[in-house]
């Protein structure tokens, strides 16, 4: 009896055991044979890894099969490019912690000087390719209910009374610190560059704010699927994709009079493509941004081209707007410190009673 | 050595062992890992770190709305736990596997559909936001999204014991002239306490750290919505280590101090009751 | 007795021992509206998104190739996750249940800590031990061994994040259960392996069940932990829940759904072998008799 008991429960553990090896062995021999490829990429493929940050999802898928027709087109070899994508702080962090990206592509100069500070890219990344290293460029700009029921034209309107802003949380959203820098650059050219009175705005702006979301996606998300707020703070290429995913009829888009001219960079990650034999095909990737061909799937894709000839035939796409630059906010470095650092202007804003 | 009381059982040195390390190794090295980082703070940085007003607020609302999460599920997880094991009703197989939902279901999807569930749009949020009761964006939204994750914590831990609990120590106690509200609090209830404890202690644990769920559907305003593991997110968003670090550890002794105190209760109770409860062999 | 407890449906009690028909309809129903708020709805979202496009569109959202890889991620992972803690847990279980010792209630404790530790830490433990700036990153580094941003740092905070599982759901019934019986298989000279499989296992093996049913789940589930330390590489180190996230935040919210609904699927398909596990060994135990 006992004995019997024993074989039954023994039994109907290993079934269970088994269900979990049936299930994962054959996964686990087929994830084997891939990473066997992989290494086996010497011949006559190369792998890209793209470390980047959460909107460029469907820019990247863009540009990466016409690099690697291009790439194959001119040297012969076949080139993939696998795509990472996230908050532009983790990235980095992600970067610095060890993942071997070929390239960054990220939200933030900021994000990339961090990991330059690390040792992984030399300092003078930026002045390696042209325009800042930044082949797009994007702005800030609101989204609206379709007929904007709050008549919201400009940034002051955000700071009234009874309208209700979404704009996600600028300690943990690249996008969002843009967002704040427009608000607060608006401000101090209205009051003639009074910060005392740029601090009061920008708090009555985000006594607006109802959620902060911790990613610009999110307070997409938040604004468009769950029908919160009455204007969305987001970047141009996000409130357009937005337009486009979620049908132009419920919602608009208005450029206020002033914005800020964001820059999104990239830059070849030094060790990584010195280790990996990859630094040429990762600093020709990055110049492939630069091409009229790129170029034009940039702004296919919303963001703002920097060539002359694409810029002026996507000139009905993008409206023109006076931008400010964050060198107007002393660089990166400075407006990190001053803004958005621990005890900074933000979290002032935020103070606990 | 190992200051145990005598047993004629035998295995207890290479369980104990094996235990002892591989707690070390997949625990508590990581663990010393953390505490090294925050350790590399000076005393009064370490302080301001953790005691500046926006992180005790943080940990304020992720205690409190941990209790309520965790205390509703003490309640509504014992009754369901006792309703699958006695009854039977028609869905009773349908709705036991469905008690370890929470488990599966990735906490971000959780927060999202909670989220979708009680919005002004939302089925659960058209019915009560005319009632005056907000729940997305609010405290109460983060105790309802601790108690969807905590949930399968009591019903687990309390239903097994159930199931093995003997009915005819149940009978005595009902030949000998108890009522069944007796039985229930006499019998039953202490043989399932340390089981109960359990599992409240668990579901309490799971939901101060809980992090996926909770930042769909807080709102995340400093001060009032932000829970302390999205503290801990902001100071890495700003490659803050050490201060994130700082944090986590200020919630691991907190956790560490709380379980033990549980534990203690647990190993109390079933001191105190379990000669009673104890099977007879067959 | 054992038998009894084996039965899978409520044996009918006499009227002594059960609560008038009026107190067990309440109870019912009560039971039943929470479990619908909190469980039913949730999951009435998820699948009513996931087939919002239809059969097909749902097909093609899982036939995707980031997707498939995606789902042996995730069963790999939970495979080696649960193997890992139940061996632990076993042993765990019986140090702790069997025996009195000094530094017991702190080894308790220590067992729990992984539930209170939030998911975001368990992935920021590993990396920094075995992230690049780490405590063992140079060196690992150099030999060119990669742990996080790569499948082991997935699975090693899996590990740490179910690592309570099966331990948790044995020593409750190890100790109800009480020692005497082992005793007397001890006493009657078998060994302690012997004791151990014929005595104990047949006794705790619905906590046994339990534990891993549950352990299997969370660990196909946990997304903060592996967030952390998966680097997010498509088709490469992205597992369900992470794949989830992709495609919510690439608008793809069906898709997503899908996506969602298969780790709910596949908790499901663990508790039907669970079920049918249970009823063979009802049916094979009413025969022996």
């Amino acid at each position: 009896m006992a004995a019997q008991r024993n074989i039954r429960s023994l039994a109907s553990i290993v079934a269970l055991l088994a269900t979990f090896v049936l299930a994962g062995v054959p996964a686990y021999a087929s994830g084997n044979s891939e990473t066997q490829a992989s290494a086996a990429g010497s011949t006559g493929t190369v792998k890209l890894l793209n470390v980047s940050y959460d909107p460029t999802r469907e820019l990247y898928e863009d540009i990466n099969a016409a690099f690697e027709k291009y790439w194959k087109d001119k040297t012969g070899q076949t080139v993939e490019i696998e795509q990472s994508h996230g908050g532009s702080g983790a990235q980095a962090r992600a970067v610095i912690d060890g993942l071997e990206a070929d390239v960054v592509t990220l939200a933030l100069a900021y994000d990339i000087d961090a990991i330059a500070a690390h040792g992984l890219i030399s300092p003078d990344w930026q002045s390696r390719l042209p325009d800042n290293s930044t082949p797009y460029t994007s702005t800030i700009v609101f989204l609206v209910r379709a007929g904007n029921p709050k008549g919201i034209k400009d940034w002051d309107d955000l700071a009234k009374p009874g309208v209700s802003v979404i704009t996600p949380n600028p300690k943990t959203s690249g996008g969002a610190r843009w967002n704040y820098l427009a608000a607060w650059g608006y401000a101090l050219k209205h009051d003639g560059g009074d910060q005392a009175q740029a601090e009061a705005f920008v708090r009555a702006v985000y006594k607006n704010v109802p959620v902060l979301d911790s990613g610009a996606r999110g307070s997409t998300t938040t604004f468009v699927q769950r029908g919160i707020g009455d204007v969305l703070v987001a970047w141009e290429n996000e409130a357009f994709l937005a337009l486009k995913e979620q049908g132009a009829g419920s919602f608009q888009i208005v450029v206020p009079s002033v914005s800020i001219l964001a820059e999104p960079p990239v830059a070849v990650v030094d060790k990584n493509v010195d280790k990996h034999g990859t630094r040429a095909v990762a600093e020709a990737y990055l110049r492939f941004l630069y091409t009229p061909e790129a170029q034009t799937i940039e702004a296919r894709n919303f963001y703002r081209p920097r060539l002359q000839s694409v810029a002026s035939a996507f000139s009905s796409q993008f409206p023109k707007v006076e931008l400010l630059t964050i060198d107007q906010f002393g660089g990166w470095a400075a407006a990190q410190k001053t803004h958005f650092a621990d005890g900074g202007i933000f979290d002032q804003i935020y103070q606990v009673q | 050595m190992l200051l145990k009381e005598r047993s004629i059982l035998p295995g207890f040195v290479p369980a104990w062992s094996y235990t002892v390390l591989y707690v070390s190794l997949v625990l508590l090295i990581p663990i010393a890992a953390l505490v090294l980082k925050a350790a590399t703070l000076s005393w009064p940085h370490f302080w301001a770190v953790v005691g500046s007003p926006r992180v005790v607020a943080s940990y304020r609302l992720s205690l409190l709305a941990s209790l309520a999460g965790a205390g509703a599920n003490a309640v509504f997880g014992l009754l369901i736990a006792w309703v699958l094991t006695r009854y039977r009703f028609p869905g009773r197989r349908i709705v036991d596997a469905l008690i370890d939902l929470p488990f599966a279901m990735p906490t971000a999807v959780a927060g999202i559909a909670l989220t979708t569930m009680f919005s002004p749009v939302g089925l659960l949020g058209r019915a009560l936001i005319p009632l005056g009761v907000k729940v997305d964006f609010t405290p109460l939204g983060v105790g309802v999204a601790l108690t969807f994750i905590g949930l399968p914590f009591v019903v687990r831990t309390v239903q097994p014991v159930l199931l093995d609990l003997d009915a005819e120590v149940e009978e005595a106690a009902a030949s000998l002239g108890a009522s069944r509200a007796q039985t229930v609090l006499r019998v039953i209830l202490p043989s399932i306490l340390p089981s109960w404890l359990t599992g409240f202690a668990l579901a309490f644990a799971r939901a101060l750290g809980e992090y996926g769920s909770v930042v769909f559907i807080s709102g995340n305003l400093p001060g009032k919505t932000e829970i302390s593991p999205l503290i801990i997110i902001t100071k890495l968003e700003q490659f803050d280590y050490a201060g994130a670090a700082a944090v986590a550890t200020v919630m691991l002794v907190f956790s560490f101090l709380l379980l033990l105190l549980i534990n203690l209760l647990q190993w109390w109770s079933a001191r105190r009751f379990e000669p009673g409860a104890r099977r007879q062999p067959a | 007795m054992i038998e009894q407890a084996l039965r899978a449906e409520p044996a009918r009690r006499s009227e002594a021992t059960d609560e008038r028909p009026v107190v067990r309809g309440a109870l019912i129903v009560v039971a039943l509206l929470f479990v619908a708020v909190f469980l039913v709805l949730p999951l009435l979202v998820v699948f009513g998104q996931a087939f919002a496009k239809g059969v097909v569109f749902y097909a093609r959202a899982i036939e995707e190739p980031d997707s498939l890889a995606a789902i042996r991620l995730t069963l790999v992972t939970a495979f080696a996750a649960v193997s890992l803690n139940l061996v632990f847990g076993v042993l765990a279980a019986w140090t702790i249940a069997k025996f009195r010792f000094f530094g017991r209630s702190v080894l308790v404790t220590v067992i729990d800590l992984p539930f209170a530790i939030s998911p975001v830490v368990s992935g920021l433990v590993f990396v920094l031990l075995f992230g690049a700036q780490g405590w063992l990153g140079g060196w690992l580094s150099a030999h060119d061994i990669r742990i996080v941003f790569a499948p082991p740092g997935i699975v090693l905070a899996t590990v740490f994040v179910t690592f309570p599982f099966v331990a948790r759901e044995l020593i409750p019934v190890m100790q109800a259960l009480g020692n005497e019986e082992e005793e007397a298989a001890i006493v009657l000279g078998a060994s302690g392996l012997q004791t151990f499989f014929r005595v104990t296992l047949p006794n705790v093996k619905w906590g046994l069940m339990y534990g891993i049913v549950i352990c299997n789940a969370r660990a196909m589930g946990e997304f903060g932990a592996v967030s952390v330390v998966s680097g997010h590489v498509r088709g490469l180190t992205d597992t369900i829940p992470l794949q989830v996230e992709i495609l919510y935040n690439g608008y793809s919210f069906t898709a997503a759904f899908a996506m969602a609904s298969l780790l709910a699927f596949l908790a499901i398909a663990t508790l039907v072998v669970k079920s049918l596990v249970e009823w063979r060994l009802s049916r094979e135990s009413k025969d022996g008799n």
